[in-house]
């Protein structure tokens, strides 16, 4: 028992306690940083195992010594109360602290001080050690635009510049053009989307050439195809969750026909059928582009679970306002627009921002119907004899992208959730 | 008296458990006629059969010359002339108090949005929180929200209202600020069904009181002579119970 009270602390022999404690952790911390950025091992005359763990034990040690309640110190408070409250978690911390800094010194050699980003050939990398950044390098372009051509590049930059322009009209709008946006945003915005995509980037009419779909990749694809299986699946899984839950018989057999179909088959079936499958079943003469077909099936598919999380929305909301929007004399429709889905669509804004960010991440599965996003032309450039062996790298690049483009969307829907929050 | 609302002999079932049985009632206009009993007596079920929120399965509902019924086509117009206030209140919380007043007159009457939010204002200030208007409900107290909800109902200009035990959920300090705006707009000569449990506003405000219990209508009969003189054992007994 005496053991263990020696490293008990007290309100008197604080200080003292403070001291000898933050010294023996601040000791461990620093034999671990030695060890993991300087290669010295000052405490290599010790048993083998003793050596290894001492750092442990000294941070142990130490983080006991300073665990006590309303020590006053307000930083060793927040310290004690958030990562030290016991030994199980003060060990925890300590693990995580050292993991951290024997991580650091090798990831950082190998991608940025022993990393290589100069030159145009691989041989510029045979004798680095880190990251051949060289080949993202000369690849960048492919991993934006695919195999689209390179002189018509400026097409799809300026195809996009003015999607984003456009999509920015609605913090311009003001007084009675606000009331339109809902309207602009849901119908008139994915129609001049289509329109500029179609002939800016598709071409085939003024002067541009055609460029087919087939050459169309890269990071740019992503960005289309989620684009259009985001604004259409969203109207489309409103009228699904409203469908499953209307008091009309067929309508509710056939949206819950359609919901239970679409979840229950895998993506990638659905892609697979959608370009092998469905041309088989038109008319010999017609003709829907392949790139048409994904994204719709993108759409069908999605909208199931999009109609399922606005279910979720629409089933939380009390009966009380159903009653009260009835008694004001305002009939289905009416009900719907300004009073049950402006309130369940603001419930839902996690689960349809979790939906989004899967469909985003889900578009590198049109590689299999032969569709090269930017995962996908990243299996092709690490399958090219002349730049074998850079498959890390090329991930490595994929992640950020898309971690990036993904966390962009987490933020703006927290940003949604504040705006739209008017109760509790 | 002409009557505004005729029951006939209606019967309500919820499953195999019968709610309303035999209900005759009539109501004509501007009477002010108070729905008392146990809980569980069909007491709420009754007055939100008269807007068609629950629907009878048998006899007969007249309200202002039309019947309810299932070929009833424009249920939202009889509905637009008879308001309720809840129990739970039911404003719409994303919307804020005035924008909660003016909706139903802009979206289903149709009123130009000036003239809407003109004729909120001055229903707001009959039950005084126009000071409250631009805040929404979440930010009010409950009395607050009874009386806004009270105003939002009296924003489609309705011939009849129902009021569905509106003192219920409240603290019993803000009882009184909802109860001086009904007994404000009963001398204002509105037709209202109020089915509550407080017998002071019963005593101040009916013209008749309608005791029910086990889904029947077991006395009605004018306010003095209901309290002053209950003919029925389970009348005394309730009136026993609640004085």
């Amino acid at each position: 028992m005496k053991n263990i009270n020696i490293l008990k602390p007290n309100k008197d022999n604080f200080r003292t306690y403070l001291f000898i404690g933050i010294t023996l952790v601040f000791l461990g911390v620093f034999d671990v940083f030695l060890r993991s950025f300087f290669m010295v091992n000052f405490l290599s005359f010790l048993p083998n195992l003793l050596n290894f763990l001492l750092p442990f034990i000294l941070g142990l040690v130490g983080l006991q010594m300073i665990r006590l309640e309303y020590s006053g110190v307000k930083l060793v408070d927040t310290v004690n109360k958030n990562i030290n409250n016991n030994i199980f978690n003060a060990g925890l911390t300590l693990f995580i602290i050292f993991i951290t800094i024997l991580a650091l010194p090798p990831s950082l050699n190998w991608m940025i001080f022993d990393a290589n980003i100069s030159g145009d050939t691989k041989e510029a990398c045979v004798a680095v050690e880190g990251a051949c950044w060289t080949y993202i390098k000369v690849w960048l372009r492919r991993f934006m635009y695919g195999m689209y051509p390179n002189e018509f590049h400026w097409r799809i930059n300026t195809a996009f510049i003015i999607l984003i322009s456009f999509a920015f009209v609605g913090f311009f709008a003001k007084g009675k053009f606000k009331n339109y946006l809902t309207f602009y945003y849901a119908i008139i915005y994915p129609i001049i989307a289509f329109l500029i995509i179609y002939f800016l980037i598709s071409g085939g009419s003024f002067g541009l050439e055609w460029v087919e779909t087939n050459a169309w990749g890269g990071l740019s694809l992503t960005f289309i195809v989620s684009f259009f299986g985001l604004i259409f699946c969203f109207p489309l899984g409103m009228i699904f969750a409203l469908g499953r839950r209307s008091e009309l018989p067929v309508i509710r057999y056939i949206s819950i026909g359609y919901i239970e179909f679409w979840r229950g088959v895998p993506l990638i079936t659905v892609l697979f059928m959608s370009s092998v499958m469905f041309p088989m079943f038109l008319p010999a003469d017609t003709f829907v582009d392949k790139l048409v077909r994904v994204v719709a099936a993108i759409v069908l598919f999605e909208a199931a679970y999009v109609a399922e999380v606005i279910r979720g929305g629409l089933q939380a909301l009390p009966r009380g306002q159903y009653d009260a929007a009835k008694s004001l004399g305002m009939g289905y429709w009416k009900m719907q627009t300004f009073v049950i889905l402006p309130q369940a669509l603001k419930l839902v804004i996690p689960g349809i921002a979790n939906t989004f960010l899967a469909l985003v991440k889900d578009t590198p599965l049109i590689f299999v119907v032969g569709l090269s996003e930017v995962v996908g032309m990243l299996q092709m450039a690490k399958t090219n004899p002349k730049w074998l062996g850079y498959a890390m790298e090329g991930y490595i690049f994929a992640a950020v992208l898309f971690w990036a483009i993904c966390y962009a969307m987490s933020r703006y829907s927290q940003y949604l959730e504040l705006k739209y929050k008017t109760d509790r | 008296m002409s009557a505004i609302i005729q029951m006939k002999d209606v019967n309500k079932w919820f499953g195999d458990f019968q709610v309303l049985k035999d209900i005759n009632l009539e109501v004509g206009e501007k009477q002010k006629i108070v729905v008392c009993g146990p809980s569980g007596s069909g007491k709420s079920t009754l007055i939100r059969c008269i807007n068609r929120l629950e629907e009878h399965q048998k006899g007969k509902i007249i309200v202002d010359g039309n019947e309810l019924s299932e070929r009833t086509k424009d249920i939202e117009k009889i509905r637009a002339e008879v308001g309720m206030v809840f129990q739970q209140f039911n404003l719409f919380p994303h919307l804020s108090i005035l924008d909660n007043c003016t909706l139903a007159p802009i979206w289903v009457k149709k009123t130009p949005k000036k003239k809407a939010e003109d004729f909120a204002m001055k229903q707001l200030e009959q039950v005084q929180i126009s000071d409250q208007a631009s805040k929404f409900p979440g930010q009010l107290s409950g009395g607050q929200q009874q009386r806004a909800a009270l105003a939002r109902a009296l924003c489609m200009e309705p011939k009849i209202m129902l009021f569905d035990e509106p003192t219920s959920a409240l603290d019993p300090e803000m009882i009184k600020e909802v109860l001086d705006a009904m007994v404000n707009l009963a001398k204002a000569g509105m037709t209202m069904i109020v089915v509550t449990h407080e017998m002071g506003f019963a005593k101040e405000v009916a013209d008749e009181v309608v005791f029910m219990d086990e889904g029947m209508i077991v006395e009605k009969a004018k306010t003095n002579e209901f309290f002053a003189n209950p003919k029925n054992e389970r009348t005394k007994l309730f009136l026993s119970q609640i004085l």
